[in-house]
């Protein structure tokens, strides 16, 4: 196959030309702009104009992927993050935190360019046309090939990495998740338990046993202490009566 | 399966007869939104007894117009505190999905213009159905940049109820429509629709079982956020929703894509599940009939979404994701492996069907020996409440007394 510069037909070039003005200008943009949301909007464009990049190179099921996964999805939690975290402010790019990051940024872009050149050759404004074999002429549609590939081929490692995303799935709740507080006791009841050696027993030691004492008091309020919470404290008074915040069920 | 329109290249003639599509569908589209505005009104209105929009044009059936007219005059508000780039593009974030959406959906049959072979649809992608997926989920971003850019706490929260919505219920609703592909074989949304063509038991909605529509049906309600999942508009706790600091015409485009989204999403339910145009014909104008039996059938899901308006509540917002995550996401996977089975043998099929049901029951015994634990630990942690209670009497008992005298 011979290098293209430029794509076969007029339709082709002109598609090819304003989708890669749209991703240059989305990805400029999420570089560039001061407000993170803005940003993510930048972005949302580039990646779209990516998308019709790849359906120019009959990638229609790529195009399609993308624009669910990347832009449906990932960008809609990014700027979940943003919104509700509350950094939606400008950020003060001037004060630089590592200088030696500006120099080596630049070093990588080009180190990065020169291995996609060599990599990929003769080919090199779009890289190898496909890994799973030829896309077109075989008079099935991309999505069909793609389909088999993967189901045939390359079957063990689309199952391995199913069953990695599970288990990151997985992973990330347990890491997350927070024993519940309202179910099960608290560190306060726990501790007033501890107290009086079993709630019940607490309760009726409390209550039940002998004459007001200076003791028995000292005792009552170092277990409400420990209890830790505000239940029960007097909010107010009324008509002679103290009223008390009652324990929520 | 190529678009019989551009095989022999692309000529004027070609590029004319495309642009006249897409002209012709968003105008059908407009008008369609104008009179399912007044429709949804008048239906509403006969099912409280009342009477409804009456006095511009016959039947009231200029009211949409007069209504546009006058918001279009308006004046244009916008928040001190809104972001204003980001203000004035939500709105046309939302229209401009749910018109794409509309492009992918077979209208009717393939007709011959000017010696071109011209399918009714404005394009026809080999992913069609993905297209549909893809532009749903971009959807969301209207109503979440509409609620953060004005500025205003209720909006906000009116978008992040809406954004989570969305994207919960995008789950299920990929999964039923993969169903439908395992069973036509195709993405493309004309292939899905031959497909089922010959006789009404071809259907998508037999064919895979009802099971995967029912949850299309409810999924794409709740991405549309009709009621009874129209939580996004709560207008008791949200003042309006997203949209609180729209006025004039921003406002009127998000109603727009509201009703435009809600016809697409009949219009996408007859495509997977219904045929689309497929219905009896008849000799005489053969082009006709399938665009009216696509009207028809499209016109049944709009009208029992008005009818759902009029007779459901609101959900709570936990039983929304509940019912998203906890019973339609299995529910639809459960199906699908189903569906994959009878398409190697029925044995197969009604051997995982089984073995599914049997699944369900064990978890959901497991799940209810979890909440009996977690009951009896909140009925032992109740009685440590109990304790402190008591504790906190004697504490008041003792201070009798010395303090208690105040009163």
């Amino acid at each position: 196959m011979t290098p293209h510069l430029l794509a076969a037909t007029l339709p082709d070039g002109l598609t090819f030309a304003i989708a890669g003005v749209i991703a240059l200008v989305g990805s400029l943009g999420v570089v560039l702009s001061r407000n993170p949301v803005h940003s993510a909007l930048m972005l949302i464009m580039s990646l779209f104009g990516v998308a019709v990049l790849f359906v120019e190179q009959d990638a229609q099921f790529l195009a399609a992927v993308q624009v669910i996964v990347y832009a449906g999805a990932i960008v809609v939690l990014f700027l979940f993050v943003i919104m509700l975290l509350g950094v939606d402010r400008s950020e003060a790019i001037a004060t630089e935190p590592m200088p030696a990051q500006r120099l080596m940024a630049v070093g990588l872009g080009i180190l990065a360019l020169v291995e996609i050149a060599l990599l990929s050759r003769e080919r090199w404004p779009l890289g190898a046309h496909s890994v799973a074999g030829k896309a077109r002429g075989t008079g099935h549609s991309n999505v069909y090939v793609l389909g088999r590939s993967l189901f045939t081929t390359y079957l063990l490692p689309f199952e391995v990495t199913s069953a990695l995303l599970v288990i990151a799935v997985i992973g990330a709740i347990v890491l997350a998740r927070r024993p519940r507080t309202s179910a099960g006791p608290t560190e306060g009841e726990a501790a007033a338990a501890e107290a009086g050696g079993g709630p019940l027993v607490d309760a009726g030691e409390l209550v039940g046993s002998g004459a007001p004492s200076a003791e028995r008091r000292v005792e009552a309020e170092e277990a409400l202490a420990r209890a830790g919470d505000r239940i029960g404290e007097p909010v107010g008074e009324q008509e002679g009566l103290t009223v008390v915040r009652r324990p929520e069920q | 399966m190529q678009d019989p329109l551009f095989i022999h290249g692309v000529g004027l003639g070609v590029v004319i007869i495309a642009i006249v599509k897409v002209l012709v569908v968003f105008a059908v589209l407009l008008v369609a939104v104008m009179l399912m505005i007044w429709l949804e009104r008048k239906v509403i209105s006969d099912m409280q007894n009342r009477i409804g929009p009456n006095r511009a044009g016959p039947f009231g059936l200029l009211q949409s117009l007069a209504d546009g007219i006058k918001l279009f005059f308006k004046e244009d508000l916008m928040p001190d505190r809104a972001d204003r780039i980001v203000f004035k593009l939500a709105p046309y974030l939302t229209l401009v999905p749910a018109f794409l959406v509309f492009t992918v959906v077979p209208l009717g049959g393939v007709v011959t213009i000017a010696h071109h072979r011209v399918e009714l649809q404005v394009a026809d992608p080999p992913i069609g159905i993905l297209f549909l997926l893809a532009f749903s989920s971009i959807s969301v971003y209207g109503a979440m940049l509409a609620g953060w850019s004005s500025g205003s706490k209720y909006p906000l929260l009116g978008s992040v109820r809406a954004s989570a919505q969305m994207i919960s219920y995008e789950a299920a609703m990929g999964l039923s429509v993969v169903a439908v592909v395992l069973q036509t074989h195709t993405l493309s949304t004309r292939g899905i629709v031959l497909a089922q063509a010959p006789h009404f038991w071809d259907w998508g909605v037999f064919r895979t079982g009802i099971v995967p529509f029912l949850i299309f049906w409810v999924a794409a309600t709740a991405e549309l956020n009709r009621p009874p999942f129209d939580l996004v508009e709560g207008e008791q706790e949200l003042v309006g929703g997203f949209n609180t600091e729209y006025s004039s015409i921003r406002f009127a485009l998000f109603y727009l894509a509201e009703f435009m989204n809600m016809i697409t999403m009949s219009a996408v339910m007859v495509t997977l599940f219904f045929g689309g145009p497929d219905g009896p014909g008849f000799p005489f104008l053969r082009w006709l009939w399938p665009i009216l039996w696509f009207a028809g059938k499209t016109f049944v899901f709009l009208y029992v979404y008005v009818w759902i308006r009029a007779a459901l509540p609101r959900l709570r917002y936990d039983h929304l994701m509940d019912l998203g995550w906890k019973r339609l996401i299995p529910i639809s996977l459960g199906w699908l492996l189903v569906i994959a089975g009878v398409i190697i043998s029925p044995a197969w099929g009604f051997g995982i069907l089984g073995g599914c049901v049997v699944a369900a029951v064990v978890l959901y015994q497991a799940l209810k020996v979890a909440r009996r634990r977690r009951e009896i630990e909140a009925g032992a942690a109740g009685l440590g409440r109990a304790a402190r209670v008591a504790a906190e009497v004697q504490l008041r008992q003792l201070a009798g007394p010395h303090e208690g005298g105040a009163s």
